[in-house]
């Protein structure tokens, strides 16, 4: 579809000014992805180093303090500045085009959020200069209290995640609001693309579950800083109060992680299987029982805090149940591929390694659902490798696949198909190598978060093992990297549907344009595009009427630095948290008087 | 057409509702958790306080015969939920006035909501220096530190709110006041105000009508 010149009420600018400015969806979405994989690639240097120091019985490369610290951002980072992130790079990127909006509901929001977002991701690690969090990214007290972390490392984390919170609520908010009222005629719920229904999905999990988040830090704050003994015994208090609030939070936050991926494989397997998609009414309804008996289900954490027979019976029989709606989604994903003409390229490739690693990361979890099981498993190895088997042969390998299927539309050029599929192999045997051997050490004992091993023990050969394969994931990463920015030197010549694919995103240009669609495309199937060809239903021709986009604004980056220092000042000076709110105001009041038309 | 589709803030939207109000609902929803939370805090720890036995406690209790005063002044907290109560009065007053193009009743409606918010945190203001007078500070006791917390983050959400009722007054006084959309602007402002209003037909009764 040609970009009808002339329509637009703003042209196109870049600079970095233009940057910081921006209102539209696409490229906050750049921004996201760009500053997620930096992150990212940093939380992976800091699982090399874990890795590195583990290689060998012994290790002395890094001390223990360090390594406390290490474990703890390189969690922090994964979870709250990498995947989440790049999950929320492609919904700010794909939700308008997949649902043929030309906007968020909220553009400046929509860009707070990716501001306060970097505020955050500052906040959190510029701890490494003074003092990082050391106490796990679950943070527990009272390891986390004043007496066993008397530094400001805690109180870093506290403002940091409390920050990058703020981001997440703004975000699911406008992407809720968007999905529910912004969709193009005909687009029903029904026909909504399953990605944009884990979209939706997640955003309600974040309204939900990031306040006791937010709940359980201020009583932290206050406990470590302002005298309370929220979580002090020795005063009344109680520990496992934060686990509670923490949990109830950090469960749903799984399926945050997760879900993103399962969309994008819905996506990427009928295109190349070249069939729609097998039960997609089952799929939605999966992943809202999910999301749903997400919220039962916090406790299975906290199994070995002695919380009685009735509870533990109940918490355990909530979380087998996830399985069911999980095992509808991936014989779903199973069903989509039968019988098709499959292409087996990098993007499908990845698809289908999610299935396999997902379903290894699942099946670990159902066992120690158990809570007799879970007694053995609890803070051993098994579970890491449950978790990076959800998280990084789940999640991040979805990530990858999304990355090659919508890098043409996001870019206008296609990534290397050869570099793309060493880059996957290196990829699934990294991560198996990696992450296999984990379930056996777990079983014999080795505990989580420990520095070091001595050699009787004899976990060395499969400390090595995984070691190799860590660095074997970081090559995979580098050839992905390597790919990235020669792909980027070419020409964009990319067709606008080069995967022949059902879904609105394809039917504009690669990349779109600033106002996504020329015209508002009328859906009529739940796979558009493959309605409209089978039909012989050409697009509609622009009309050359003008089209309103909001204007760009400075008051978003504004706001966020006033956010940003405000939330300082418990860590360093009450007066930051003064200027930061002087700023904060004058930063909403201009924000409401900005004109927008 | 593509006007309206663009970027239409108060008119066809999917469910009907402009985005901003379901912006307004989704972010309450995600503000009842918030409440929730700090309303568990205090219920988990209610009983162990006197079972504790360090006062000040917030009811009378006689603890090994010896009876204690409870510190809650339940006389004067019911004038000041009076207050909170007959602001969101005014504040129905000021919606209608939006919506029904009578500026001044709009007007006069937002003061009196805001002056109503005032005298609210004044009173709060005032109980929090009592209980500091009279031994009850965040480090005292569970009580102590859940009463603070909840209560001063209620406040703290009275407080955003005055600012807020105290912006849109002071856009109401431009020469086109709010614009064409005034009656969604302060719609939605009422929206946040009743409920922060709401969180405290909750909290009054949890903390000092239930002993």
């Amino acid at each position: 579809m040609a970009t009808a010149a002339g329509t637009l009420a703003h042209h196109a600018e870049s600079g970095v000014w233009s940057w910081l400015t921006t209102v539209d969806h696409k490229r906050i979405g750049v921004l996201y992805g760009i500053t997620a994989f930096s992150f990212f690639i940093w939380g992976g240097v800091q699982a090399l180093l874990i890795r590195t120091q583990l290689a060998v019985p012994n290790g002395e490369v890094i001390p223990a303090t360090l390594y406390n610290q290490l474990f703890t951002m390189h969690a922090l980072t994964m979870i709250f500045l990498a995947v989440m992130p790049l999950g929320a790079s492609f919904s700010n990127f794909l939700t308008p085009l997949m649902i043929g909006a030309r906007d968020v509901a909220f553009p400046r929001l929509n860009a707070l959020s990716f501001w306060v977002f970097a505020g955050g991701a500052v906040i959190l690690t510029s701890s490494f200069f003074f003092e990082a969090p050391g106490a796990g990214w679950f943070n527990y007290v009272p390891l986390a209290g004043r007496t066993y972390s008397p530094g400001q490392g805690i109180d870093f984390y506290v403002i940091g995640l409390t920050v990058l919170g703020l981001s997440s609520l703004m975000a699911a908010l406008n992407f809720a609001v968007t999905i529910m009222n912004m969709r193009a005629p005909g687009m029903t719920m029904m026909r909504l693309p399953v990605f944009i229904w884990m979209v939706l999905i997640i955003s309600f999990l974040l309204i939900l579950a990031l306040p006791p988040l937010t709940v359980a830090l201020i009583e932290l704050l206050f406990d470590r800083n302002y005298g309370t003994n929220f979580f002090n015994p020795a005063e009344g208090g109680d520990p496992i109060l934060w686990q509670h609030l923490f949990w109830i939070f950090g469960h749903p936050e799984v399926y945050v992680l997760i879900l993103p991926a399962m969309g994008i494989v819905s996506e990427v397997l009928p295109v190349f299987s070249r069939k729609p998609l097998f039960g997609y009414s089952a799929i939605v309804f999966a992943g809202m029982a999910i999301a749903f008996l997400g919220w039962a289900v916090w406790s299975h954490h906290m199994f070995t805090t002695g919380m009685g027979a009735v509870p533990r019976t109940i918490f355990a029989a909530n979380t087998m149940l996830i399985a069911v709606p999980t095992g509808v989604k991936i014989f779903n994903w199973l069903g989509t591929m039968y019988g098709g003409s499959l292409r087996f390229n990098t993007a499908m490739s990845f698809s289908v390694a999610f299935i396999a690693l997902f379903t290894i990361g699942g099946i670990s979890g159902v066992m120690h659902a158990s809570p007799p099981v879970d007694t053995q498993q609890q803070d051993t190895y098994f579970i890491i490798a449950h978790l990076h088997y959800v998280l990084v042969g789940g999640a991040v390998t979805g990530i990858f696949s999304g990355i090659f299927y919508w890098f043409p539309k996001m870019t206008g050029r296609l990534l290397d198909e050869r570099l793309g599929m060493t880059q996957f192999w290196l990829w699934f045997i990294g991560v198996n190598m990696t992450f296999f051997p984990m379930h056996y050490l777990g079983l014999v004992g080795m505990p989580r978060r420990i520095y070091t091993y001595d050699n009787d023990l004899g976990w060395g050969f499969w400390n090595m093992f995984e070691t190799v394969g860590a660095f074997v994931i970081a090559a995979s990463v580098l050839l992905f990297v390597i790919n990235f920015f020669r792909t980027m030197q070419q020409e964009p010549t990319a067709s606008d549907n080069p995967w022949d694919a059902p879904t609105l995103e394809w039917a504009t240009s690669s990349p779109p344009p600033e106002h996504d669609f020329d015209v508002i495309p009328v859906v009529r199937a739940r796979d558009p595009l493959w309605y409209n060809r089978d039909h012989n239903i050409q697009a509609e021709q622009p009309t050359g009427e003008h089209i309103h986009l909001p204007p760009p604004s400075y008051y978003p980056l504004l706001l966020a630095v006033g956010v940003s220092v405000l939330a300082v000042g418990p860590i360093s000076h009450i007066a930051f948290t003064a200027l930061g709110a002087v700023i904060a105001v004058y930063g909403i009041w201009g924000w409401a008087l900005e004109p927008t038309e | 057409m593509a006007q309206a589709v663009a970027h239409a803030p108060a008119h066809g939207t999917n469910t009907g509702i402009e985005n901003r109000k379901l912006l307004m609902w989704l972010f309450l929803g995600s503000e009842c958790l918030f409440f929730g939370s700090l309303i568990a805090t205090y219920m988990v720890f209610k009983f162990d306080v006197i079972a504790r036995g360090v006062g000040p406690f917030p009811h009378d209790v006689m603890i090994n015969g010896v009876l204690h005063h409870g510190i809650l002044d339940i006389p004067t907290t019911s004038a000041s939920t009076f207050v909170l109560l007959m602001s969101s009065l005014t504040m129905v007053f000021a919606v209608y006035g939006a919506q029904h193009a009578r500026p001044t009743l709009m007007k006069l409606s937002l003061l009196a909501t805001i002056v109503l918010g005032l005298v609210f945190l004044g009173f709060q203001v005032y109980e929090f220096v009592t209980f500091v007078h009279e031994g009850l500070t965040l480090s005292t006791n569970l009580f102590g530190a859940t009463f603070f917390l909840l209560t001063g983050f209620h406040g703290t959400h009275v407080g955003v709110g005055v600012l807020y009722l105290i912006s849109m007054l002071a856009a109401s006084m431009r020469r086109n006041g709010l614009g064409a959309d005034a009656g969604a602007h302060v719609e939605i402002a009422g929206l946040y105000w009743h409920f922060v209003d709401i969180v405290w037909i909750v909290i009054f009764p949890l903390l000092y009508l239930m002993p």
